[in-house]
């Protein structure tokens, strides 16, 4: 692996299983799917198993979580909204552990993976269109349609509409893949510099003391991404299902 | 990272031409290209996010997100009824205090007659207490007035029996002779009476 930093995106097929000529291996990707979701679940499961009336302090970031969202939930899309809250929570929760579970050196970062974070991003734009024509019919589209608009400008604000729409799911993927990505290789590329300069000698490990500063910098900063990203990744998800729910602006 | 090579090798030969230039990390040909674009990991990555994924959401829908609200339920509950509890020992408390206050009200207003009446009652007493002595006195006074006025009458009366003997005797010297006894008394009474 040495100094490339592009190296820990690779995925390493660990069972390999191939169904009608597609790859559906086991991968290093898929074992650290798994290991978000059975580090969350455990997580949330056994510190509330006591069902302490007081809470202990890990019994108390459990609720704190899930009333974080629920608030969230409810102060974005209303109480109707709430029917999503088990699905938003999850989204949250299988985010923010992937990304926190990034950080650990020779992990594997699930997040940083475009294909991932889009099927997330399509399942939230799924959810928002499947219940908007089921909840509203064909009045959904009007989402599309702002009131009070003139009629002469109306055709350009519906492009403007549909474009931005189409555009969610990609934006909302891309901002939390590239922000992955990035933070990780910038983490690499400066832990890299401590290893290349304390080889050059003395002088060289001095100087590393610099990147190495750097590094527990970008690794503080890494922390706050990885629940940053889940937060915005959620928000906008609880947005974008409020208009499921009140599609007329 | 861990046994990539294999599978990035084999990814290479089929994903290399079409990906490498819009990602523009070439060099790493010998790997595979830019992990995140190498179409043929897809389906995996899909399959177990979806299996994954699908299991989270089942096992937090049915186990762990009725367990968190039953949890904060109950405390809402619980912190509700013990608000409830608090409020109704409030009440109790100012009732108590109300009550205790009124009795206290009653006691100082019964201390108060009370006091009232041992005055009156003293009053009472030292005033006939005052009237009988004084009744005492008068009739002691008037009884010494009696006696004054029976000493004087004797006095006055004594004094015409020693004048009319007196002057008597004072006549006897001068004159030498015996004097009328009723002449005498009516001078005396005469000289009383100027």
């Amino acid at each position: 692996m040495a100094n490339d930093p592009i190296h820990q995106f690779q995925i390493a097929k660990w069972i390999p299983i191939e169904i009608g000529g597609l790859d559906f291996s086991f991968t290093n990707s898929s074992a650290f799917m798994v290991a978000t979701v059975v580090a969350a679940g455990a997580f949330l499961y056994l510190t509330t198993s006591s069902r302490g009336l007081v809470p202990s302090r890990l019994q108390s970031v459990s609720e704190m979580s899930y009333e974080f969202i629920a608030s969230m939930l409810r102060d974005a899309a209303g109480n109707h909204g709430m029917r999503f809250f088990p699905f938003i929570f999850t989204l949250f929760m299988f985010v923010l552990v992937a990304n926190l579970l990034g950080l650990f050196p020779y992990f594997f970062t699930v997040t940083s993976h475009i294909i991932v974070t889009f099927a997330l991003a399509l399942l939230v734009i799924g959810t928002v269109v499947v219940y908007g024509f089921y909840k509203h019919g064909l009045g959904f589209l009007k989402l599309f349609v702002p009131s009070g608009v003139p009629v002469v400008i109306a055709p350009l604000v519906v492009a403007i509409e549909v474009v931005s729409f189409l555009s969610r799911p990609i934006s909302l993927s891309v901002r939390l893949f590239a922000n992955m990505l990035a933070g990780h290789i910038a983490l690499k590329v400066f832990a890299g510099f401590v290893t290349s300069m304390t080889a050059l000698g003395i002088a060289g490990a001095a100087g590393a003391v610099l990147p190495l500063a750097l590094t527990v910098a970008i690794t503080a900063l890494e922390l706050l991404m990885a629940f940053l990203q889940a937060y915005v990744f959620v928000v906008l998800s609880c947005m974008y299902i409020n208009d499921a729910i009140h599609p007329s602006h | 990272m861990f046994v990539a090579s294999a599978f990035a090798q084999e990814a290479a030969d089929q994903a290399a031409g079409e990906i490498h230039t819009e990602t523009g990390v070439a060099e790493h040909g010998s790997e595979g290209g830019f992990p995140p674009f190498l179409v043929e990991t897809y389906p995996s990555q899909l399959l177990w996010l979806a299996i994954t994924f699908g299991l989270f959401y089942l096992f937090l829908k049915r186990v762990v997100l009725p367990r968190i609200g039953g949890i904060l339920e109950v405390r809402r509950d619980r912190i509700a009824q013990d608000l409830d509890q608090a409020a109704r020992m409030k009440e109790e408390a100012d009732a108590a205090v109300a009550a205790y206050e009124q009795e206290l009200a009653e006691a100082r207003k019964k201390a108060a007659s009370i006091a009232q009446e041992a005055r009156d009652n003293a009053k009472a007493e030292a005033e006939a207490e005052r009237r009988r002595v004084e009744a005492g006195l008068d009739s002691k006074l008037k009884e010494a007035e009696a006696r004054i006025a029976l000493i004087k009458d004797t006095a006055l009366s004594d004094v015409g029996t020693i004048a009319e003997e007196t002057a008597a005797a004072i006549v006897q010297e001068l004159v030498g002779g015996k004097v009328d006894k009723a002449s005498l008394s009516a001078a005396v009474k005469a000289a009383q009476q100027q």
